[in-house]
């Protein structure tokens, strides 16, 4: 009996050696999930600024940035949503809807530009109001749910708009003002790109100081042992689809800004691009875990990686199919991350 | 089998006589769809006294502790707390009123911390406009109680508040359970098997953690299969069988296999 009488030391001493360099980089990126997105953008800019001298002209770092300000807001809203466990594939659609809103009531119409933001925000509202309900009371997964309400959002759209794109120039100037930049010490920045960042700080700010941040997290990672902590889970996940509805309204008219536009063919692929985005930036798509600053940070690993390469000179296939390899790694890392203790 | 025997209860424990109880649950019935939960279970619970709940599987144990706790709405019955009827409709009802839970399947949150889950949906708020106003959560607050909490409650082998629950070991995350019940269980503290997945000496920390609640003047609940336990811990023992009250007995009544007789219909009060 004598050798099983320190079964404890002999656990501690293979625990101990088992730290290797490796695993003791595995513990730190899985206590700090926006750490390896944050790695992968700092990596890729430094090898396209090396392949390419023009990439970190201050004008091309301003492009891309703007490149980033729709996809990365809707991808903030996304993100919410998949912290729940959920997913939104309607959010582009959403998205159109609000902005062909806005665009008609305030051109032809002739709505107050105000009025018509302001439109455009209920739609946004109403959109997330509508997927919650069904997530909440029918209690269908929210994939089936805003697969469907993608469908619907589509047809809406053309519907009210008839299939017709509105000018930037027929609508007042408030409405494309996300458009305009103003420079920061020879950088053009966009007031789209500031709104988008706004944003992140305020709902980073959220997530991790007030109790409904905390409670999102609990219901994404266990919706029954959070309703038995005494969370109001449905609560909670229906705020969490108007929150995200109103994301994308704001993001509708970041669009406007960016397109001087609003057609109803835009930004039907937002719904994948903003996952990919979420997907890179380390958040788990079983919820409860992963942060928005990786979201912003994987969204701008996208926007780097596309227009890096097509400075390369690259066929933006090529791009698409970068993206493609880019979120299975992320996925795999994450999934190795994962296994850290 | 022998169904219809079980109602015949009885109540009169010698240490109870005279005094209210604290919870009173009468006639209580719940089914799902055709499946009787419950059928028309009495049960009393006294200041200061260990009630254990034993049964076999199935026999309607954690389904009367959900009605008690608001987990689940029963079809019909009463629920009386100091006397006066409640009915509670969601968990946080009665947590409200002091009744606090630990259930079988641990209702802690993985990914959150040990203070963010010993304060889950009830979190602390900085005072003045940052709590009011931005709903700002006062974090060292709750990590301060927290450390509090388990100190009180002897929980020595939790160190560092501030790690996720996932990291912990099933006795430490437990523990959690447990001290977030204790803390907050102000009526009663109910205790849904809380040593099934745990060690020898971590099973001892929660049973004297049961005597202390106890001795403090709370009311535990406590469901187990563990007849050691049961009889170490317990003032009185509910014996539930086929969705009633078999018999309520007290561990100098009756033996161990007379419990056991009872729990499993082959012996009757």
């Amino acid at each position: 009996m004598t050798p099983q009488t320190e079964p404890e030391s002999a656990a501690a001493l293979v625990f101990d050696t088992a730290q290797t360099p490796v695993q003791r980089v595995r513990s730190v990126l899985h206590r700090y999930p926006a750490l390896s997105p944050a790695v992968v953008l700092l990596i890729s800019v430094i090898v396209f600024g090396m392949l390419n001298e023009r990439f970190l002209l201050p004008g091309n770092l301003s492009l891309i940035t703007q490149q980033v300000a729709i996809v990365g807001t809707v991808a903030l809203a996304q993100t919410l949503i998949i912290l729940t466990a959920g997913i939104d594939l309607s959010v582009g659609t959403a998205m159109v809807l609000a902005s062909m809103v806005m665009a008609v009531a305030a051109s032809e119409n002739g709505v107050a530009a105000p009025v018509a933001l302001l439109m455009g925000l209920v739609v946004g509202l109403l959109s997330g109001l509508l997927n919650g309900m069904l997530v909440t009371k029918l209690r269908l997964p929210p994939f089936i749910v805003t697969l469907g309400t993608y469908s619907i959002f589509l047809a809406l759209t053309l519907l009210y708009s008839k299939g017709s794109t509105v000018r930037g120039s027929d609508m007042p100037a408030i409405m494309t003002w996300t458009g305009k930049s103003f420079p920061v010490g020879g950088v053009s920045i966009s007031y789209g790109v500031v709104i988008m960042f706004v944003m992140y700080v305020v709902m980073a700010w959220v997530l991790s100081t007030t109790a409904w941040g905390r409670h999102l997290y609990a219901v994404g990672d266990d919706p029954e042992a959070a309703r038995l902590a005494g969370v109001r889970t449905t609560w909670v996940l229906r705020s969490v689809y108007i929150s995200a509805g109103s994301i994308i309204a704001i993001a509708a008219w970041l669009q406007i800004g960016r397109t001087s536009a609003a057609s109803p063919n835009a930004g039907a692929d937002l719904n994948l691009d903003s996952i990919t985005a979420v997907v890179i930036g380390g958040t788990s798509l079983f919820g409860g875990r992963g942060t928005v600053w990786g979201t912003l940070l994987g969204a701008l690993i996208v926007g780097v990686f596309r227009n890096g390469l097509s400075l390369a000179g690259l066929d933006v296939l090529y791009q698409t199919l970068a993206v493609g390899v880019l979120v299975i790694v992320a996925v795999s890392v994450d999934q190795w991350i994962r296994k850290a203790r | 089998m022998a169904t219809t025997t079980a109602s015949a209860a009885n109540t009169a424990a010698p240490t109870t006589e005279g005094a209210t109880p604290v919870l009173t649950a009468r006639g209580l019935v719940k089914t799902y769809g055709r499946v009787v939960g419950l059928d028309g279970v009495d049960l009393d619970l006294y200041a200061g006294e260990v009630l254990a709940i034993i049964g076999d599987n199935g026999a309607g144990k954690s389904t009367l502790v959900k009605c008690l706790t608001g987990a689940e709405i029963p079809d019909a019955g009463t629920i009386e707390l100091d006397g006066k009827q409640v009915h509670f409709r969601r968990p946080e009802d009665a947590k409200e009123q002091g009744i606090e839970a630990v259930y079988q399947n641990l209702a802690v949150s993985p990914a959150l911390d040990v203070a963010s889950n010993l304060f889950l949906g009830r979190e602390v708020r900085k005072p003045g406009v940052l709590g009011s106003v931005f709903r700002q959560l006062d974090i060292k607050k709750m990590r301060e109680r927290t450390r509090e909490e388990l100190n009180r409650l002897g929980i020595t082998t939790l160190q560092d508040v501030t790690v996720p629950i996932e990291s912990l070991s099933g006795g430490q995350r437990q523990a959690v359970a447990v001290a977030r019940a204790a803390a907050f269980g102000s009526k009663v503290v109910v205790l849904d098997e809380p040593t099934a997945a745990l060690g020898v000496r971590e099973s001892g920390q929660v049973l004297d953690l049961v005597r202390r609640l106890r001795d403090a003047g709370t009311p535990v609940i406590l469901i187990s299969h563990n007849m050691p336990q049961v009889f170490e811990v317990a003032d009185r023992i509910h014996i539930q069988r086929l969705g009633r009250c078999a018999a309520t007995i007290t561990p100098t009544s009756h033996s161990r296999t007379e419990a056991v007789a009872i729990m499993t219909g082959a012996a009757e009060a």
